[in-house]
């Protein structure tokens, strides 16, 4: 390398810099991650689940009439039997209300995709942050959100969260604020204050301090952009619950939310055709598959960037 | 150590009194209460809603009924069931509590044992097909939409195979001349469980004070003689048949729950391994020439066990709260479809009991897993 190349760089504003340097980490953790097929089979199942999720409305503007595909109030009255099973008309059947089960299928997707981010963002927020905090100052603070997380992971989840449904009447947005909060404070915190521990003892840190930076400069600049990552990971496992326990929840009857894939199976087990799987499997197995499938690809996608974060996990 | 487990067990008495005063208190903020649950009867008197409040409490300030609550729970007395009056809580959970044990701890352990020889496979092979392969299908049975696949399990074998029975503990018609009940039968067949067990660690432990040939059989042996320390005592009975029933019920269940969970074990136990193999102790072992099965099933696997039997602990403390699907979907009735029941109608001392108890179970586990971590890492040492 000649000495003029490397003066041309200092020149570089800084911005260009690391934009740079984070585009190339980037890449080169894709190319970590795309050699696992396990997490390149989730992310197509997500992005599968993302393309049904934009096409709806796309859908109900053009080729579906509203007041036949609605998701919530349409009704086909050309059909005179409802649930009906698939045609060309209703790809998957209708539902014992006589809605469409394809476009409730759809319009489903968005609320969870919704749910699940919400939740998952809110998650590591509070996990990235009270780790870093409690990693940083130790003591006190430290002992506190510990125990607390102790508490929160000793919680049956699904049992509180039936509680809270009685408490709050969830809907989608407090249901994803309960969860985010729930599993943020439980045991996130506690692995990502764990690696925020192994921050703190590497010689960096000390330089920062040497050179005059304070806490909170410490711990923005220098704590959080190194967690991040195990954030990025957890989020994906936050999703995965997030959707679960809505499904469960809604399932059992206890939110109040318009449509969802666990309202369809709750629907149709109210109408009393849930044992009926042989005869009546649109109105069970696509929404149940739905689920799954999605849960399973956020879970994949997270095991697949364990390998990449972790490097404990890499190949030789 | 001694000094260890006693602060240990302080922090679990002070973070047990928090978990009761939270759920207490969620339980309490529920709007409505049990007496709402006889409002539309057209048969009662419109103040026995009123008389019915008072009568149970329910009318006074919450923060004497929660004094009152700590009080009773101290001196051991968890209270009246309000929907199964004037049935004691405790008298409920005595009953319940063993059948969700009992099929919790069968499906772990057989999804631990499927999930730990998967595992070291999975580790062993990585990179292939089969890996990924079982991987797919192990991470989709493990986030599986579970009230779903247990409906689909019960559609398969129960309506379609006609395998199983679809649901509940006992079969209703074989029972209405049994000699004794369902509960006599069950804390039976516990005892015979468990004496089955202690046979079989024992005859484990004798045979591998053999020679080679005999003492590589000594698993197969051990589980067999277990199996007969469970049998025999039943051969003979004419409770045989009812013990049979209860077993039958569980078979679908445990099926489920097994399928459910394995690739958690499964999961963990690969990471666990791949981290042991990059050791030196394994590059040790090779370098001694060690045949490969040795150096992973004697060197790597047992290194690697430690977090997996620590999760496995871990796993049944949250039995009761995955109860509330599986039992709800099986009619089983055990603590999480007490639970479940006990919150929705608002019978809050029932609620309560349940929570405790998972909340003591949670505890304990979390206890035990610290401690055994430490029996069995003898470089880990608490102080």
């Amino acid at each position: 390398m000649s000495d003029a190349s490397s003066v041309t760089v200092i020149h570089r504003p800084l911005w260009r810099v690391r934009l740079e340097l984070f585009w190339k980490s980037v890449r080169a953790n894709w190319a970590l991650f795309v050699e696992n097929p396990i997490g390149v089979i989730g992310l197509a199942i997500i992005l599968f689940f993302a393309l049904m999720a934009v096409l709806h409305p796309i859908l109900m503007k053009t080729v579906w009439d509203p007041t036949v595909y609605d998701p919530i109030t349409g009704y086909d009255f050309e059909i005179l039997r409802h649930p009906a099973p698939p045609s060309a008309r209703h790809l998957l059947g209708t539902d014992p209300l006589g809605r469409d089960v394809l476009s409730q299928l759809m319009y489903s997707t968005q609320t969870e995709f919704i749910l699940g981010v919400v939740a998952a963002l809110i998650t590591v927020t509070i996990g990235t942050l009270i780790g870093a905090l409690s990693a940083y100052y130790g003591g006190v603070i430290d002992t506190l959100f510990m125990r607390l997380a102790d508490l929160v992971i000793m919680l049956p989840f699904i049992s509180i969260l039936i509680v809270l449904s009685a408490l709050f009447k969830l809907n989608m947005l407090k249901l994803a604020l309960v969860i985010g909060i729930l599993s943020g404070f439980g045991g996130v915190t506690v692995i990502i204050k764990s690696q925020a521990l192994s921050i703190k003892v590497k010689p960096y840190i000390e330089a920062a301090r040497v050179a005059g930076g304070g806490d909170w400069h410490i711990i923005v600049v220098h704590f959080i952009p190194n967690l991040l990552p195990l954030s990025f990971l957890y989020m994906m496992f936050t999703v995965t619950s997030a959707i679960f326990s809505e499904a469960v929840l809604s399932f059992f009857g206890l939110i109040n939310i318009r449509m969802s894939w666990g309202i369809m199976i709750h629907t149709t087990q109210t109408a009393g055709y849930l044992l009926n799987v042989g005869q009546y499997w649109w109105l069970v197995i696509p929404a149940g598959l739905a689920i799954t499938l999605l849960c399973s690809a956020f879970y994949l996608v997270g095991r697949a960037l364990d390998e990449v974060v972790n490097p404990r996990l890499r190949r030789r | 150590m001694t000094r260890y487990v006693l602060r240990r067990l302080v922090q679990i008495v002070i973070t047990f009194f928090l978990f009761q005063t939270l759920t207490f208190f969620l339980l309490y903020a529920q709007p409505g209460d049990i007496a709402n649950q006889y409002l539309l009867n057209p048969n009662l008197p419109p103040d026995a809603a009123e008389r019915l409040r008072q009568e149970l409490g329910l009318d006074k300030p919450p923060h004497l009924q929660y004094i009152q609550y700590m009080k009773n729970f101290l001196t051991g007395n968890l209270g009246v069931s309000f929907t199964n009056y004037p049935r004691p809580v405790i008298d409920i959970i005595k009953e319940r509590l063993p059948r969700t044990l009992v099929l919790f701890f069968t499906a772990t352990i057989i999804s631990f044992y499927v999930g730990f020889a998967l595992g070291k496979v999975l580790a062993w092979r990585r990179g292939g097909l089969f890996e990924y392969g079982v991987t797919v299908v192990g991470v989709t049975l493990y986030t599986v939409f579970t009230p779903w696949f247990a409906l689909m399990m019960i559609w398969l074998f129960a309506y379609k195979l006609n395998l199983f029975p679809t649901g509940k503990f006992v079969t209703p018609t074989l029972w209405q001349n049994a000699p004794v009940d369902a509960n006599t039968v069950f804390g039976r067949m516990i005892y015979t469980g468990i004496l089955g067990s202690v046979v079989a660690f024992v005859v484990y432990l004798l045979v591998r004070r053999l020679p080679p040939p005999t003492r590589n059989m000594s698993g197969i042996l051990a589980v067999l003689a277990g199996l007969l320390g469970m049998v025999i005592p039943w051969v003979q009975s004419p409770l045989a048949r009812y013990a049979v029933d209860i077993l039958w019920h569980m078979v679908l269940p445990i099926l489920t729950l097994t399928l459910i969970s394995f690739a958690g074990t499964m999961l963990l136990t690969r990471n666990s391994l791949l981290e042991t193999m990059r050791e030196d102790f394994i590059l040790a072992a090779r370098a001694k020439g060690l045949p490969e099965k040795v150096v992973r099933d004697k060197h790597a696997a047992r290194t690697a066990l430690l977090p997996v039997v620590t999760s496995l602990v871990f796993s049944l403390a949250f039995a009761i709260d995955g109860g509330v699907i599986t039992e709800t979907m099986f009619s089983w009735p055990g603590m999480g479809l007490t639970l479940l029941n006990a919150v929705v109608q608002e019978d809050i001392p029932l609620a309560m009991g349940a929570f405790s108890f998972t909340g003591i179970l949670a505890l304990l586990a979390h206890l035990a897993a610290d401690l055994l971590y430490a029996y069995l890492d003898p470089r880990i040492r608490y102080s």
